[in-house]
């Protein structure tokens, strides 16, 4: 991809539109966003403001769109836009926000401002500034299929292991079945566990499913770093392997941003509407729960509480479904003080968890999560998101909190009911 | 021009031009965001979000607690603002004149009241934007301008009802003036928020509702 300063400026005009034009019009720079985010709240530092993440675009914005901000900018009252602030927006735009949409909830004027500071690195993006490593995550994953890097057979042999672990046929390319599943690179790595409790939740609930060689990445990194390009292909891989499987749904996995890139997004960067109903795998489980496909035995007396990823529950709009589940198989479940929509971000989301020199930040803004976890008094945090998971762990440890973190569907399959009741 | 032509001037064409280019300005802004255009949504949304982009008209104008001193503020100011504007006697005279509809204004006291309510609410949070650090880096010359184009009709229309500093004509010619002025940068400055939170709420709340995600 060629990228320069004035490539960024143009790409920045032409996502301008109608919602970000009104944005601007109606923010007083009140300043309430501030005290939303994390990275605001926990170092103090009011560059953090997520307002401020947009500047150089609202600049754009009022001299290029509106007749006051041209007569300003003709007259000299106003400073163009330069590749410099570009270079200054990198940090507040990349490297100190997860892009968790926590400031858009209470924006007395409306404002999504998260939808801009996705446009933001768009711009930033297209000038050549994204982050390496971020950029070393695309081209990993166009070559090799996976975030990560490693290749279809590393793939096919966790998902060996799980059909020796569980006794139950997992398929790679079957046509004609219920559900194409897709995994992210660190379910596939670090909690492949996910794939042997998939299989038996599946098994028993009369699922079929299948995985696809030609698509099992539902990590796209194209999306954190604002590359349309590479988030396109990366959707059509998927549209691709489910149109070829004839499948028509889609589970997007226990990953916050894939569900946003698969779910919500992929139509509109391909321009055209899917032949496939996609949804997240605790969407699936909580509807055969409600077809009573889903049977549980026990319940966990451990007090534990959950944590909403960001791109799930505030973006993506699932909510309920993991309380519905939750429920079925704990007696002591407790809601963090700030949950769903308004749950405070992880903070290793939307691409920050790749960035070095982004960790002691990071690090700085876990105690958010760890006052929220510590104030419970529970034993064990579940998610449904890879990348929160990962982060709560580290965050676990380097605090020396005493708290087992677990992906829901884990939990779930650990409950499963082995045996039919009528057996 | 002595203050009885001043006054009348204001007035008279004064008023008439100030009208005129709020009223282009308002639709000359609204053309300028409406014709950006909506990006089209191609995902199978839960909902065509109508009901939540309504409800977040309505339901982001409720206080958000964390900030109860700046929100109060803000609240006093733009509620007495309205307040003032609607329903303090001769202002009501002057829109039956205007539009020939006509309401009762509430008593002079209690207009009274608000006004000092209302000024000190502004100087409170004009002492916040100017003392926060967080707000201090936000905040232009626009917002200070903006600030003082709205101050300006507050307290001079307190000046001249209680015949205070200036001679009352000329106060009241200055009263209306400033408000001519308010009325001319409402299209071009940081006031346009006072329409356009509006479509901006629209937006985000419809876009949430396409996603299930309550407004």
């Amino acid at each position: 991809m060629s990228t320069s300063f004035i490539q960024g400026v143009n790409v920045l005009k032409k996502l301008i539109d109608a919602p970000i034009a009104s944005y601007f019009s109606s923010c007083t720079n009140c300043g309430i966003c501030a005290q939303a985010c994390i990275f605001y709240t926990e170092t103090g530092d009011a560059k953090y403001t997520p307002i401020r993440r947009v500047e150089p675009m609202r600049r754009i914005w009022e001299q290029e769109f509106t007749l006051s901000g041209r007569v300003k900018k003709w007259l000299g009252l106003s400073r163009p836009v330069t590749a410099q602030d570009f270079h200054d927006t990198v940090e507040l735009a990349f490297e100190s926000c997860t892009t968790c949409g926590r400031c858009s909830m209470v924006c007395p004027a409306g404002n999504d401002i998260v939808y801009m500071i996705r446009k933001m690195r768009e711009g930033l993006t297209n000038a050549g500034l994204a982050p390496p490593s971020l950029k070393a995550a695309a081209v990993r994953t166009l070559e090799k299929g996976s975030v990560m890097g490693f290749p279809m057979k590393t793939f096919e042999a966790q998902v060996k292991a799980a059909e020796k672990e569980t006794g139950i046929k997992i398929n790679i390319d079957q046509p004609d079945v219920d559900y194409l599943v897709l995994l992210s690179s660190a379910e596939v790595m670090q909690f492949n566990e996910i794939i042997a409790a998939l299989a038996q939740i599946f098994d028993k609930a009369g699922v079929t499913w299948t995985f696809s060689s030609l698509a099992h990445e539902a990590g796209n990194p194209g999306m954190h770093m604002g590359a349309s390009e590479v988030e396109a292909e990366m959707i059509n891989r998927i549209v691709d392997a489910a149109e070829s499987l004839n499948i028509k749904n889609v589970i997007s996995p226990e990953c916050g941003h894939a569900y946003m890139a698969i779910r919500w997004e992929g139509p509109n960067v391909i321009g055209r509407p899917y032949p496939f109903k996609v949804y997240h795998i605790i969407e699936v489980l909580d509807k055969l729960r409600q077809e009573g496909r889903l049977q549980t035995t026990g319940k966990e007396s451990e007090r534990l509480t959950f944590h909403d990823p960001c791109q799930a529950a505030r973006r993506g709009g699932v909510n309920e479904p993991q309380r519905n589940l939750l429920n079925m198989v704990t007696d002591n479940f407790v809601e963090m003080s700030d949950n769903m929509a308004c749950n405070w971000c992880c903070g290793g989301g939307g691409g920050m968890n790749t960035i070095e020199k982004a960790e002691p930040l990071m690090k700085k803004v876990f105690h958010r999560k760890k006052q929220q976890i510590d104030e419970l008094n529970v034993t064990t945090v579940v998610t449904m998101c890879a990348t929160c998971r990962n982060t709560l762990e580290e965050g676990i440890e380097d605090n020396n909190m005493d708290v087992e973190v677990l992906g829901l569907t884990e939990v779930l399959a650990n409950h499963l009911l082995k045996e039919n009741k009528n057996d | 021009m002595n203050e009885l032509e001043l006054l009348n001037w204001a007035r008279g064409p004064g008023l008439a031009y100030a009208s005129i280019i709020m009223f282009f300005g308002i639709s000359l802004r609204l053309l300028e965001i409406l014709s950006l255009g909506r990006p089209a949504e191609y995902a199978d949304t839960r909902d065509d979000g109508v009901k939540d982009g309504l409800i977040m008209i309505v339901k982001r104008s409720l206080p958000e607690t964390r900030h109860w001193k700046y929100i109060t503020a803000s609240y006093i100011f733009h509620i007495g603002l309205f307040i003032i504007v609607f329903f303090f006697t001769p202002h009501t005279q002057f829109f039956r004149d205007i539009f020939g509809v006509f309401w009762s204004g509430w008593p002079n006291y209690l207009i009274d009241v608000v006004t000092v309510l209302s000024i000190a609410s502004m100087l409170y949070m004009l002492i916040i934007r100017i003392t926060d650090p967080t707000r201090r880096i936000l905040s232009s010359t626009g917002d200070y301008l903006v600030w003082i184009l709205t101050f300006l009709p507050l307290i001079t229309g307190y000046l001249a009802f209680h015949r205070l500093m200036l001679d009352y004509t000329l106060m009241l010619a200055l009263h209306i003036l400033s408000v001519e002025l308010l009325m001319i940068a409402l299209p071009f400055s940081k006031l346009t928020h006072s329409f356009t939170f509006i479509l901006s709420r629209w937006y985000t709340g419809s876009n949430f509702g396409r996603r299930g995600i309550k407004s």
